[in-house]
């Protein structure tokens, strides 16, 4: 509380006592337990005040998240849009060329479920660090080191192909594990910042893979420069929609938002998680182990980009390309933050950057505007989600001076009909 | 071993040295002011590509330089309304620069020049050679190879350190980083003071971004600064938040990247790839040794708003 606004609060609190006890609504009683201020006047104060009430009513609910999400978006898209006139396109042709070529078609919709795939699996990944108040911005170098495990397992292993196939994402899901673990280790018990070391793993993981792939690299293709062996067709995950590239990776993507829901919200591990996120000294207090929880959330975390990985080099290549992600780790984190960290969310939001992925290759051929601008679009998701407290913040204050006009006025009435 | 160790090795951990410099002192101005900044990497992008449009459309890379600026201030100034204005998650916001940074050079580069990823090269900073220290037996050679912008950058260093640490200002911003709230109480306008930190933080980005594509190179390139803002970072947290500590671990990923160059042309069957690494595996080891644990300024991370 402001000391400027010690005076003016006091009347109006004490003057909706008095109003909330001459009319007892039940929806004013739970307005009344929250601590709110003045919200009986604001039913009868015109369009704007109501909507402003109403809105905040919703933040917190399905509804507010549904709609803080479609917001985020429209402000994302419509801070983008200089950059369609600077490309020398107009609105229609541009969104025609995005949504026809995400969305028009049977197999364009395969293709964006194709891309949804690893930004569901990676925004996951990122989601879950976030539960435990930790940023794992190193989500894309766990990836694509989850995805090189992937390849040279299954390009040298020799073994039935189903078993080969699980061998393979088990491997990479341990890759990118073991990629994050190092970072979760300095964290744990060095203090030092993850978000600085996980962006170093980073790099170690591009050189890493530049290397094993060179041409004297010891994985490296014999039939294709930058590229490992090619895993066995059997034990690639089998097509799901025939004469498209969509494969068994999105059901193996939607058990996992299951899996991430089951443990964050049903186990012991998944709330001591959650509780290190949400208030560690509390945590502390209550006997858990600061250190262990942040390093088995890190493994958590980079044993899903390591999945994402995995799934994308058995799934779509069905070989280790170097540089078969463009920047799937980066975007995941706009995927996670536009979800509000929920796994349901998630999948929203990773639809939404699916179709971006997949519309841009139309963009830039019909539309002429660089594939770059989904990059522009995600920072500006991201940008705009660091905003949403702002926005919340002038929603209470806005409603709290409608509330306090409202006060005004009907005091003005009182006195006057004295 | 005689061949790596020479002075030419010097001279080029010093230039590269100096793009990992500029950033730190970025970085170091924005956490002292209790505003954590780790999207550099985007605001060296952002600078560096300024630099390069204004230079090709004017001709003068000394223009260039002002470019740099401009787009240092921009996007400090974003930064700055995110986080200190609107006061959202300091981490998260400048996460959305790097990802703005790296989307919108990369995107404007077909816009503007019709080529994917590189644009043309353009005027390059000359290297003006201040002559009297050129002059000195043995390490002349070091100083003839440093220019005046070289000299202008090491300048930099010494000013920043002295204004935070021997001027009221520094002592304010200071203040502000460690405890928002008392510097409240004692009349220090908090908010403004973290907005120009986080401002200057974002032109000395720039100018790091700015060395890389007018002084070093001679064009943009995407993403050509290749993670120098996390080692600035990185750099800052060896050094404990302090400048000159900072400023010797800045010199030592310059040696590192130095060494790692050199060597690629010494000994051809040590696979270069790996070595690319060698800055960022150098930084991992020192965390995870002798670095002690992190001690930032208290405030960093925690948004302020009068109670």
């Amino acid at each position: 509380m402001t000391i400027d606004s010690l005076p003016t609060a006091a009347p109006i609190a004490a003057a909706s006592t008095g109003r909330r006890q001459a009319r007892m609504d039940p929806a004013i009683m739970a307005e009344t337990l929250r601590g709110e201020t003045g919200v009986a006047a604001a039913g009868n104060m015109g369009l704007l005040p109501r909507l402003v009430a109403h809105f905040h009513a919703l933040s917190g609910s399905l509804g507010g998240q549904v709609l803080t999400f479609t917001l985020t978006i429209a402000a994302a898209l419509l801070a983008s849009m200089p950059m369609i006139w600077i490309g020398g396109s107009d609105l229609w042709r541009t969104a025609g060329a995005l949504f026809g070529g995400a969305l028009g078609s049977g197999p364009a919709i395969a293709e964006t479920l194709v891309q949804m795939v690893p930004l569901l699996i990676a925004g996951l990944a990122v989601a879950v660090a976030f539960h435990a108040s930790l940023f794992n911005i190193g989500v894309e170098g766990q990836l694509v080191f989850g995805g090189l495990v992937a390849g040279i397992v299954g390009a040298s292993l020799d073994l039935p192909p189903t078993l080969l196939m699980v061998v393979c994402i088990l491997a990479g899901m341990a890759g990118g594990a073991l990629f994050a673990l190092i970072p979760a280790l300095l964290k744990a018990y060095r203090g030092a910042h993850e978000v600085v070391t996980t962006i170093m793993m980073n790099f170690v993981a591009v050189a890493i893979y530049e290397y094993a792939v060179s041409p004297t690299g010891p994985f490296v293709a014999a039939d294709q420069p930058s590229a490992t062996e090619r895993v066995p067709d059997g034990a690639r995950l089998p097509i799901i929609w025939e004469g498209t590239r969509l494969h068994a990776g999105l059901p193996v993507a939607l058990a996992a938002v299951i899996v991430v829901m089951w443990v964050l919200y049903r186990t012991p591990a998944g709330f001591r998680l959650r509780l290190m996120g949400a208030n560690q000294g509390a945590a502390r207090a209550s006997g858990v182990s600061i250190a262990r929880v942040t390093i088995l959330a890190m493994l958590a975390s980079g044993a899903l980009a390591g999945l994402a990985g995995a799934v994308q080099v058995l799934g779509v290549f069905g070989r280790f390309y170097a540089a078969f992600s463009p920047g799937y780790g980066f975007d995941a984190i706009a995927v996670a933050l536009l979800g509000a960290l929920s796994p349901v969310g998630v999948i929203a939001s990773a639809f939404f950057f699916a179709v971006l992925h997949a519309g841009s290759v139309p963009l830039q051929a019909v539309a002429g505007i660089s594939r770059e601008m989904v990059g522009v679009v995600s920072g500006l998701v991201v940008a705009f989600v660091a905003a949403q407290p702002a926005a919340l913040r002038l929603l209470s204050a806005l409603r709290r001076r409608y509330a306090g006009a409202a006060q005004q006025v009907g005091q003005a009435d009182t006195e006057a009909s004295k | 071993m005689s061949n790596l160790l020479t002075i030419s090795l010097v001279i080029s951990a010093l230039h590269l040295a100096l793009p990992i410099l500029m950033p730190m002192l970025g970085g170091l101005i924005s956490e002292r002011s209790g505003v954590m900044n780790i999207g550099l990497e985007g605001m060296m992008l952002i600078g560096a590509f300024g630099a390069v449009l204004v230079t090709y459309f004017t001709g003068n890379p000394w223009l260039g330089i002002v470019g740099a600026l401009v787009s240092g201030v921009f996007s400090g100034s974003l930064l700055a309304l995110m986080t200190v204005t609107l006061r959202g998650d300091q981490v998260v916001a400048s996460a959305a620069i790097n990802l703005i940074g790296a989307g919108l050079t990369a995107a404007l580069i077909p816009v503007i020049w019709n080529v994917d990823g590189l644009t043309p090269s353009v005027a390059k900073i000359p290297n003006i050679r201040v002559p009297f220290l050129a002059d000195l037996p043995y390490v002349g050679r070091i100083f003839s190879s440093l220019g005046l912008v070289d000299y202008a950058c090491l300048a930099l260093v010494v000013l920043v350190w002295w204004v935070l640490f021997r001027t009221d200002a520094g002592l304010r911003i200071r203040a502000c980083g460690e405890s928002a709230e008392s510097a409240d109480a004692a009349g220090i306008p908090v908010v403004r003071t973290r907005f120009f930190a986080v401002v200057a933080s974002g032109v000395f980005g720039a100018l790091g971004g700015a060395y890389l594509s007018i002084v070093t190179l001679d064009m943009f390139q995407a993403s050509m600064t290749q993670g120098r803002g996390f080692l600035a970072l990185a750099a800052m947290v060896f050094g404990k938040w302090r400048v000159w500590p900072a400023a010797l671990a800045c010199i030592a990923f310059g040696f590192a990247d130095a060494i790692a160059l050199r060597t690629q042309i010494l000994w051809r069957d040590i696979p270069h790839e790996l070595l690319i690494a060698l800055p960022y595996v150098l930084a991992l080891l020192a965390l995870a040794t002798f670095v002690g644990r992190a001690s930032g300024p208290a405030g960093v991370g925690k948004p302020f708003a009068r109670a």
